[in-house]
């Protein structure tokens, strides 16, 4: 057994970690947020150059042939910043989608442009009736001869605001909330008949709910084969899950070091309020809820990588424990900062919103816990 | 012991829903229950149809222009107003101010400022927390110097809910010397908002919105007939004011109707396979805050009905701040759990009052995640559930 990193991990670590420590302070990434675009394009270019957005790619798809580990790496320093770009919707899930059903053709021209950086994806699976459930589908896909006619709306769309392009999750046949007869349609955010409301979530971030109204799509716009999506959509929405999971880690250390060190200097009744036991304990208990939380988080990396039939149920307990430690440590580092952690002006507020969009995306808890148990 | 309403209980009860039927404007009442925001005017607006009918002072002696009610008229009100979607009283004149004036204050001033706050011509905001001082209220900086028939203020208070609205202020100032037991040293005084150097500043809270100021003094000049009571009274007012607030704290009413409508959500949320309202877990936590809101409404009309044989609300009263606040913000976390994903955009404009147009998503889930982020000041005002703790330790258990 060895949680050691490897040399290369180590280095992916230390240079995003100093990009965070160094680019990447609060005020960087308020402007980010009040910026028309929701990400700063030079920073994402940053990203291409110094080989993140190659991470989890083969070697022979132009990729660094990162496994979860790798992305566990960076996503958590990720989170401690804080950062805005969607690494998340471009690489993790749109990128993961192409690599797993892509042709080399498709792979060569669209995963090549991503790791560049010259392309914004965004994954369009949500519904407003689907909630987390990825099977529920009701945007359809009909074939006509050699062509697809898209009909329907997607909501929530993660990066859907700043997207070149979709990824579709739509409905070739069967029933609404049927397991088979999904297909993924690669389609330009601009073409004729699509409609996007863009607008920002929670932590500034962008979105948009999406509709197609008789959008005609070639053949060359099917990603993988015809009906038999859902299980690489299960695996990449998987992977974003870890990924959450990782930044969400990241993120709850910060918030945790923060609040230890606002006590400190915080005083009142004529010390400083970390001497009040009441509240060292409340911090020493958000000390050991980060911790089972990393536990969890390397546990399910490590049993995804090496144990493919227990990946999945190690996700959800993995998901199901982040967030309930993210909902903990968020609520408890504002309570503790007191009335200043419910104000715009203060970082914490921000990590507490954050924590909170984690522990919702792809799965809340209640949804994770519930997988689990089917799994079991 | 008995929980049933008696005959007049009952004609009461018809009676307040008759009013608010007739009474409540409906432009107002879909603002509440939707829970978007209300504006300045709509509280004004329902304050002068309450006092018009004598029933804007719930809680005042009759002499003042109180209703007079029983614990159990002013729990009917309550219910019904919740149910009706009337807006929350505003608090700073009606519940805080008042009961300090009315019982500490001499008859001038009771003659000069209750009318007023009875017939919401006058909006007060509180001048109380300061930048260094939160949980520590009592070492308050904000200091009133005397300097013949004035006091001279100087100091920055913050926290001030919809001080941008306020025509007055009601402050707690330090006119002891340095020497002084921070308790003894505290004055209560009226200031009013015109004064020159007066400067208010919004903050922002994590909804987005402006709710809170900071109040900066500059050498602002007060009459010293503006300070109620006795120089270096003013921390025993503030700590009846206090408990006072914790009361209306706890929001039973405002609970149970919120929770009434999320169960009506959750079996028109879908999961995808079903409703959310069949979700066992989701089940389990609504059973949980449903309960613990039924033993808080039992623990308030106790406190109540001590209060109404002429106790001041006691050391009790921080039980309905502690369990109201978590009982609320349980609430909070399952309107955003019934959201779901529609709880994550945030779209600025649709929180405006005069927003017409189509929110993303259900109007239902739009507000949940800002609501709940900005909640979670209800466990750090009104003496943190910390100090509510302290407060049963030291006056309750002797500890």
């Amino acid at each position: 057994m060895d949680f050691s990193l490897s040399q290369e991990q180590q280095m992916l670590q230390d240079s995003v970690a100093k990009f965070v420590q160094n680019d990447y302070d609060f005020d960087t990434r308020m402007a980010t947020v009040n910026s028309e675009a929701n990400f700063n394009q030079d920073f994402w270019n940053l990203f291409a150059e110094l080989g993140w957005l190659m991470v989890p790619f083969s070697e022979e798809d132009g990729g660094m042939g990162g496994g979860a580990a790798d992305v566990m790496v960076l996503m958590e320093e990720f989170g401690k910043g804080l950062l805005m770009e969607p690494y998340v919707a471009n690489v993790i899930l749109s990128g993961g989608l192409i690599s797993r059903l892509g042709s080399d053709e498709q792979k060569a021209e669209l995963l090549g442009e991503l790791m560049a950086g010259q392309c914004q994806w965004a994954f369009a699976f949500t519904e407003a009736d689907s909630r987390y459930c990825l099977h529920k589908v009701n945007a359809a896909a009909e074939k006509t001869a050699s062509t697809y006619q898209l009909n329907g709306q997607k909501a929530v769309v993660m990066n859907g605001a700043a997207a070149d392009k979709l990824l579709v999750l739509a409905r070739t046949s069967g029933a609404s909330a049927d397991r088979d007869g999904l297909s993924l349609f690669m389609v330009d955010a601009n073409a004729g008949g699509v409609k996007r409301q863009g607008y920002k979530l929670q932590d500034g971030s962008n979105a948009a709910e999406v509709s197609f109204d008789k959008v005609e799509l070639e053949a060359s716009a099917l990603l993988g084969e015809e009906g038999q999506a859902l299980s690489a959509v299960e695996a990449v929405i998987d992977n974003a899950c870890l990924a959450a999971c990782a930044e969400a880690v990241g993120a709850m250390g910060v918030s945790l070091e923060k609040t230890v060190e606002y006590t400190k200097t915080r005083v009142q009744f004529g010390v400083p309020i970390s001497k009040f036991q009441a509240l060292q304990h409340r911090m020493a208990d958000m000390f050991v809820e980060h911790q089972q939380a990393k536990s969890m988080l390397l546990r399910a990396v490590l049993l995804s990588e090496q144990d493919p039939a227990e990946s999945a149920k190690a996700i959800s307990a993995a998901k199901y424990r982040i967030g309930q430690a993210a909902r903990r440590i968020g609520q408890e580092s504002v309570q503790i900062h007191g009335g200043i952690a419910v104000t715009d002006e203060l970082d914490v507020g921000h990590y507490f919103k954050r924590l909170t969009m984690l522990e919702m995306l792809f799965g809340n808890s209640d949804y994770h816990a519930q997988r689990y148990q089917e799994l079991s | 012991m008995n929980i049933d309403f008696s005959a007049e209980e009952k004609a009461f009860e018809a009676e307040v829903r008759q009013f608010l039927e007739e009474q409540l404007p409906q432009e107002i009442s879909r603002k509440v229950l939707a829970g978007t925001p209300t504006s300045k005017d709509d509280h004004v607006r329902w304050q002068k149809i309450l006092a018009e009918k004598g029933w804007a002072a719930v809680n005042w002696p009759v002499e003042y222009g109180g209703t007079g009610w029983t614990p159990t008229q002013k729990y009917i009100w309550a219910n019904e107003c919740a149910k009706a979607g009337a807006p929350d009283v505003v608090p700073f004149g009606m519940k805080m101010v008042a009961p300090v004036i009315y019982t500490y204050g001499n008859e001038e001033q009771k003659q000069r400022f209750l009318p007023d706050i009875l017939n919401s011509n006058v909006w007060w905001c509180q001048g109380y927390s300061e930048p260094n001082a939160g949980s520590d209220l009592a070492s308050l900086k904000t200091s009133a110097v005397r300097d013949g028939d004035h006091y001279v203020i100087n100091g920055t208070k913050t926290w001030t809910t919809l001080g941008h609205y306020a025509d007055w202020i009601f402050c707690l100032v330090r006119t002891g010397d340095a020497n002084t037991k921070n308790q003894e040293a505290i004055s209560f005084v009226l200031v009013d908002m015109d004064d020159p150097g007066i400067t208010v500043s919004p903050i922002i809270t994590l909804d987005g919105h402006r709710e809170v100021n900071e109040i900066h003094f500059d050498n602002v000049r007060v009459p010293v007939e503006n300070r109620i009571g006795e120089e270096g009274k003013g921390w025993t007012y503030a700590k009846v004011l206090l408990t006072h607030e914790r009361t209306g704290i706890a929001r039973v009413a405002h609970s149970k109707v919120r929770l009434e409508k999320l169960k009506k959500l959750a079996t028109e949320a879908s999961t995808g396979m079903g409703s959310l309202a069949e979700d066992s877990r989701f089940q389990s936590k609504l059973l949980d805050a449903e309960i613990e809101l039924q033993a808080l409404e039992f623990t308030e009309l106790r406190t109540l009905a001590a209060v109404s044989t002429g106790k001041a609300p006691g050391p009790e009263s921080s039980i309905l701040k502690i369990k109201g606040t978590e009982v609320a913000q349980a609430i909070d976390e399952l309107y955003m759990d019934v959201a779901g994903y529609y709880s994550l955009p945030f779209v600025k404009e649709q929180f405006l009052p005069d927003f017409e147009g189509e929110h993303v998503g259900p109007d239902t889930a739009a507000n949940s995640a800002p609501k709940y982020f900005n909640n979670r000041k209800a466990s750090i005002y009104g003496g943190s559930n910390e100090i509510q703790k302290n407060i049963i330790c030291k006056a309750v258990l002797g500890l």
